[in-house]
């Protein structure tokens, strides 16, 4: 009970909150932070000409039984994060601590921590068998809960009529799972995965996608997954950590990081987004009048602090646009049509308004499903007064 | 016949001329350097000796049994004798010894250079092939010099005043082995290299996050998978020195006899051609049985399910 009210009052907290309920949970051991980063920097080569700053001041926290994704394109830092909290690079600054225990000068084999790696790195030289025992053995594990703990791992992922073989004899799904049961078999308290669907093709990642939450789910440990594909973080997280050029964006919920990106970066790498420069107009309390160039004026109920005249970015998602044909209550527009490109579950069309141009996406079905337009068509545009986010970084 | 079938046709003829065309100048070089000497020393093997060297085309197998027995003066009766089964045996262990000693030596030189930058991989590479542009003979007695009783390496020791007499450095097996593990080294250094280029060192990463030692992650993770690269190492080093002729001549200065000189002097000036030509070839038997074992070994280690 206790656990469960603490993941309702978490599920969305901020990480003040966070912070306080953990100086509380000291008394109460079931409420713990998996993993905590503070003051993170990474250097390379530093002090020498090709000194290369990867990791840029991150703090990060990480609660336990989450499955937490670092999200972000090549080259943005995710995997050394997640080598930092593995052992197996040295942090330039800064504090890595899992589960209360600063590990920051700690090797990997010291740290309750697994890891699947990229391309698996599953030792070829030994069967499937001996792969998921290897941890367990290390560990001086009595052999009879050596074997006893390799043929649950085994059935866990499905693969025991291929326990003795070699990894070489596997499949790419197949040597995933390995790797999976090879991590979880010492059973540890916080699993790291470093893309292990990249090397899937597209059918074998979405079914892994359910697998592997199912997976997180049953076997509680905390999962931290870094990943390129922001669809692949949207459907298996509980939070997701979005980094760019080394620097933390925003972290949150899949639907906060979707629904309401704190800057252009996140709003665009995540799902697409219409960017539409915009002018303050007119400020009246909450209620804020934006000029879209070359669209018109619109309302929009505003949390930001705005001043007139200033340069915002609209970040408005191209399926929360509606078109018509008409000028409606608070159209814009009008916009015209230069592409119509058919999806079969949708239209998407471009438009071009001034210097502008928009992507808009008409599911088929439905009322909006009726309308259809050709290119050379006038449209005005009109959207839910809390569909755009209004960006000022 | 297609059309398709009609193109190809004189295509595939062609084809299969030029492959045959390809591999003719390896099987003469084979068959000329190779199978032709071993079948000239297999069959003068089972020859009588000539007087001042030479066969004498009389089938015998006296050559084998001098191997094994020595023929008494007096009433021509065979006497077990282990004096050149000792030779052969020290050779086995001189070789032995040497790979060990090159595998010692090379599995660290050998990964240094797999894990320099790809800027530098080339200059250590040069450096270890360098001494070989000179001739095996000048650099053995270059060594020969050098560990002299006179030589700079025991003058240097005098000085230090550790010893008042010469270390004996030459002359003796001593002198041999480091002569053998210094002509070999470069056989296991390079295909050692090689693999460790090849190795994968996420799998180092799996073992120690496995909660491996560096110890251990090296005996069970980086030996294992190194395994082929081991095995060419150590029979390319393994199967020239067993037979090594100038080692053994020059460091050892001829007392200490290994199989290579005896075959040597068999056909230089103890003029028994037959008996050398055993020798070879039981020299050859011994090493076939050594690649034999260690294939069969390797297949077996290698098979998947």
């Amino acid at each position: 009970m206790v656990i469960a009210a603490f993941r309702r009052n978490t599920a969305l907290g901020s990480d003040e909150q966070v912070r306080v309920e953990r100086s509380s949970g000291e008394t109460a051991p079931a409420i713990q932070i998996a993993a905590e980063v503070t003051g993170l920097q990474k250097i390379y080569n530093p002090s020498t000409p090709q000194a290369f700053q990867a990791l840029k001041d991150i703090n990060l926290t990480i609660r336990s039984n989450e499955f937490f994704t670092l999200l972000g394109p090549s080259g943005c830092g995710k995997t050394t994060l997640l080598r930092i909290l593995g052992g197996f690079e040295a942090m330039t600054e800064g504090t890595c601590r899992i589960f209360g225990q600063d590990v920051s000068l700690l090797p990997p084999e010291a740290r309750p921590v697994n890891t699947v790696f990229q391309q698996y790195a599953l030792f070829p030289h030994m069967t499937v068998r001996r792969n998921i025992a290897f941890g367990l053995e290390m560990l001086g594990r009595p052999k009879s809960e050596v074997a006893s703990v390799v043929d649950r791992m085994l059935a866990l992922v499905s693969m025991t009529d291929y326990a003795d073989r070699k990894p070489d004899h596997l499949s790419g799904g197949q040597r995933q799972r390995v790797a999976l049961a090879r991590a979880l078999a010492p059973q540890p308290k916080l699993l790291l995965l470093d893309e292990p669907l990249s090397a899937l093709d597209l059918k074998l990642r979405q079914k892994m996608r359910l697998e592997l939450k199912a997976l997180q789910r049953e076997t509680g440990i905390t999962f931290i997954f870094v990943t390129h594909d922001q669809e692949e973080a949207l459907a298996m997280s509980d939070r997701v950590a979005v980094l760019s050029d080394g620097r933390l964006q925003q972290v949150g919920t899949p639907e906060e990081i979707y629904e309401q990106p704190q800057s252009r970066f996140v709003a665009d790498f995540i799902g697409e987004s219409n960017l539409l420069c915009a002018t303050v107009n007119r400020i009246d309390g909450a209620l804020v009048e934006f000029r879209l160039a070359g669209l018109g004026s619109v309302n929009l109920n505003c949390s930001e602090i705005l001043q007139v005249g200033q340069e915002v970015t609209l970040s408005i998602r191209p399926e929360r646009i509606a078109l018509s044909a008409v000028r409606g209550q608070c159209g814009l527009g009008p916009a015209v049509i230069f592409d119509r490109t058919y999806l079969g579950n949708a239209v998407e069309y471009h438009l071009r308004a001034g210097e502008q141009t928009l992507t808009v996406r008409s599911p088929r079905g439905g009322l909006r499903g009726l309308q259809d337009f050709a290119p050379g068509d006038s449209v005005f545009l009109a959207f839910e007064p809390n569909a755009p986010k209004v960006l000022t970084t | 016949m297609t059309a398709q079938a009609e193109l190809r046709s004189p295509f595939r003829v062609s084809k299969r001329l030029a492959f045959t065309g390809l591999l003719l100048p390896a099987v003469g070089v084979i068959t000329i350097f190779m199978i032709a000497p071993v079948a000239i020393v297999f069959v003068y093997s089972f020859l009588e000796p000539a007087r001042y060297g030479g066969v004498v085309w009389n089938f015998s197998v006296e050559g084998y049994l001098q191997i094994l027995f020595e023929r008494d003066f007096v009433d021509g009766s065979l006497q077990f004798s282990a004096d050149y089964l000792v030779i052969l045996w020290r050779s086995v262990f001189q070789a032995a010894i040497c790979t060990v000693l090159c595998l010692m030596i090379s599995v660290p030189t050998a990964y240094f250079i797999a894990t320099r930058s790809e800027r530098t991989k080339p200059i250590w590479i040069f450096l270890i092939t360098v001494p070989y542009w000179v001739n095996l003979l000048i650099r053995t007695i270059a060594l020969l010099f050098i560990l002299r009783d006179d030589g700079p390496l025991n003058k240097a020791i005098m000085m230090t005043g550790l010893t008042t007499s010469p270390l004996p450095l030459s002359y003796n097996n001593f002198a041999i082995g480091l002569g053998l593990v210094y002509s070999f080294l470069p056989f296991m250094v390079l295909p050692l290299y090689s693999a460790f280029e090849r190795f994968d060192f996420r799998l180092l990463e799996a073992a120690y996050d496995l909660y491996a030692s560096r110890r251990v992650a090296f005996f069970k993770i980086v030996l294992p998978v190194m395994r082929p690269g081991l095995i060419a190492g150590s029979l390319l080093v393994f199967i020239p020195s067993i037979g090594s002729y100038l080692a053994p001549d020059i460091l050892g200065g001829g007392k200490t006899l290994m199989i290579g000189n005896l075959i040597g002097t068999q056909f230089q000036g103890a003029h028994n051609w037959p008996f050398g030509a055993a020798l070879s070839m039981i020299l050859l038997t011994v090493t076939l049985i050594v690649l034999i074992w260690m294939a069969r070994r390797s297949a077996r280690k290698n098979t998947g399910y």
